[in-house]
C-alpha cells in the first residue's frame, strides 16, 4: 500500500512542464492542488466519472502533449465503459492512473467494490497495451518511468491506503480561472507545433 | 435536406470533431459523417462520455459536437451542470428528437422525453434551436452566436425526416 498523497507527489515529480495533468473530483484534486498547483493542471471539481473521457479527447486533439489522468477507483468504476473506448482510440500520449484505495474516501471512506474487482485486469481486458499494478513506491517509480515512452495508452493502478492529509486545502481558483489557465497551457503547446 | 448539406453547414462553421451515440433520426447522415475525411468522430459508449471527449476541443481552439438521442439527455444533465455550464465550456449537442408530438408517434419509451426535451434545456438555461427543413443556416447561426456569447453549451433538436 502507498499513501495516496505520497503517490501523487511522486507522479507530479516526473511530470514535465508542458504535460497536462487532469484530476478527478474530491480529495484527488485537492491533493494535486496542494502538492503542485501548475497552470497545466485541470481540476475537475465536479462530474465524477467524466475525467477519463475528457482526458481521451485532449490526448486525441493534442497528440504532442502527454496527458495524465488521475482518478480514483470510484470514478473509474463509474465510467468503466470509457476503458475500452480509450483502448480503441489508443492515444499514445495518454497516461491513465487509477489511485485505488477501495473506498469513496472523499465522502467518508465508504467501501467501493474494487476490493473484489481487479481494475488492472479490467484494463487488460479493455485492450490497454500497457497495464501495471503497483503497491509500493519503488514499483510506482518504475511504472511512471515506463509511461515516459510514446506507445500508450498506459494504465497504472496504484493500490493506495486511506490516509487523509491533515488540513488539506480546497482548490482556490474559480472554475473559469481553472479553465482559462489550462486552455492557455494547451494552446501554447499546439501553437508551438505549428 | 440531404445529409451532405447538413454536415457542410457544420464544417463551414468550424465543427470537425464529434463524439456521440447513434440515433435513427439521423439515418444516412450518420454514415455520411463517419466516412467524411474532414470529420473526426469518436464512437462514445454513453452520452456523458461523448460530452467529455468533445469538450476537449474547446481547449485546442476548435469547435465540437455531441451526437445523441434525446433519451440520453438524462445522462448529460450532471456533466452539463457541474462541468460544461460551471466552467463555461461550449459544445454543440445535436439531439435526435424521438417521440416528437407524443402518442401515437414513435415508441412508448420516447413519449415522456419526447414531450419534455426542450424543457430540459430551458431549465438549464441553455440555448436551443429546432432544425426545420428550411432553417439550417439561420438556426445554426442563431445557436452558435448564443453559445459564443454566453460561452455555453447549446442544443440543436432534430426531428425524424428533417435530414434525409
Amino acid at each position: 500500500m502507498i499513501d495516496r498523497y505520497q503517490a501523487i507527489q511522486q507522479i507530479l515529480k516526473r511530470v514535465k512542464p508542458d504535460d497536462l495533468v487532469l484530476s478527478t473530483t474530491g480529495m484527488i484534486s485537492r491533493e494535486v492542488f496542494t502538492a503542485d498547483d501548475r497552470t497545466a493542471n485541470f481540476y475537475m471539481i465536479g462530474s465524477m466519472g467524466l475525467l477519463s473521457s475528457f482526458g481521451l479527447g485532449l490526448a486525441l486533439l493534442s497528440p504532442e502533449q502527454k496527458v495524465y489522468v488521475l482518478e480514483g477507483d470510484g470514478s473509474a468504476l463509474m465510467s468503466l465503459g470509457t476503458l475500452p473506448l480509450i483502448a480503441t482510440e489508443h492515444p499514445a500520449n495518454l497516461v491513465h492512473i487509477i489511485l485505488d484505495n477501495e473506498a469513496y474516501e472523499s465522502t467518508g471512506a465508504q467501501p467501493s467494490i474494487s476490493s473484489n474487482v481487479e481494475l488492472a485486469d479490467l484494463g487488460r481486458a479493455a485492450g490497454y497495451p500497457h497495464v501495471t499494478r503497483v503497491d509500493d513506491i519503488e514499483a510506482l517509480e518504475g511504472a511512471i518511468s515506463e509511461c515516459q515512452g510514446d506507445s500508450g495508452p498506459y494504465l497504472v493502478v496504484v493500490k493506495s491506503g486511506i490516509a487523509p492529509v491533515e488540513g488539506i486545502g480546497r482548490v482556490s481558483h474559480s472554475p473559469t480561472e481553472i479553465r482559462d489557465r489550462f486552455k492557455s497551457s494547451v494552446l501554447k503547446e499546439n501553437e508551438a507545433q505549428c | 435536406m440531404d445529409a451532405q448539406t447538413f454536415w457542410e453547414a457544420l464544417k463551414g462553421r468550424g465543427f470537425t470533431f464529434f463524439a456521440g451515440v447513434p440515433d435513427s433520426t439521423f439515418g444516412s447522415a450518420y454514415k455520411t459523417m463517419m466516412t467524411d475525411p474532414d470529420i473526426r468522430y469518436v464512437p462514445a459508449v454513453r452520452e456523458d462520455v461523448a460530452l467529455g471527449v468533445a469538450s476537449a476541443a474547446y481547449f485546442t481552439g476548435r469547435r465540437a459536437g455531441v451526437i445523441m438521442q434525446n433519451s440520453g439527455v438524462g445522462n448529460v444533465v450532471n456533466p452539463l451542470t457541474s462541468f460544461s455550464l460551471m466552467y463555461k465550456i461550449p459544445v454543440l449537442l445535436i439531439v435526435g428528437w424521438r417521440g416528437y408530438g407524443g402518442p401515437p408517434n414513435d415508441a412508448p419509451e420516447h413519449w415522456i422525453m419526447g414531450a419534455k426535451s426542450p424543457e430540459f434545456f430551458d431549465l438549464l438555461e441553455m440555448p436551443h434551436e429546432t432544425l426545420e427543413p428550411d432553417n439550417l443556416e439561420s438556426a445554426l447561426d442563431r445557436l452558435i452566436a448564443a453559445m459564443d456569447e454566453g460561452s455555453t453549451p447549446g442544443a440543436l433538436l432534430v426531428r425524424a425526416g428533417v435530414i434525409e
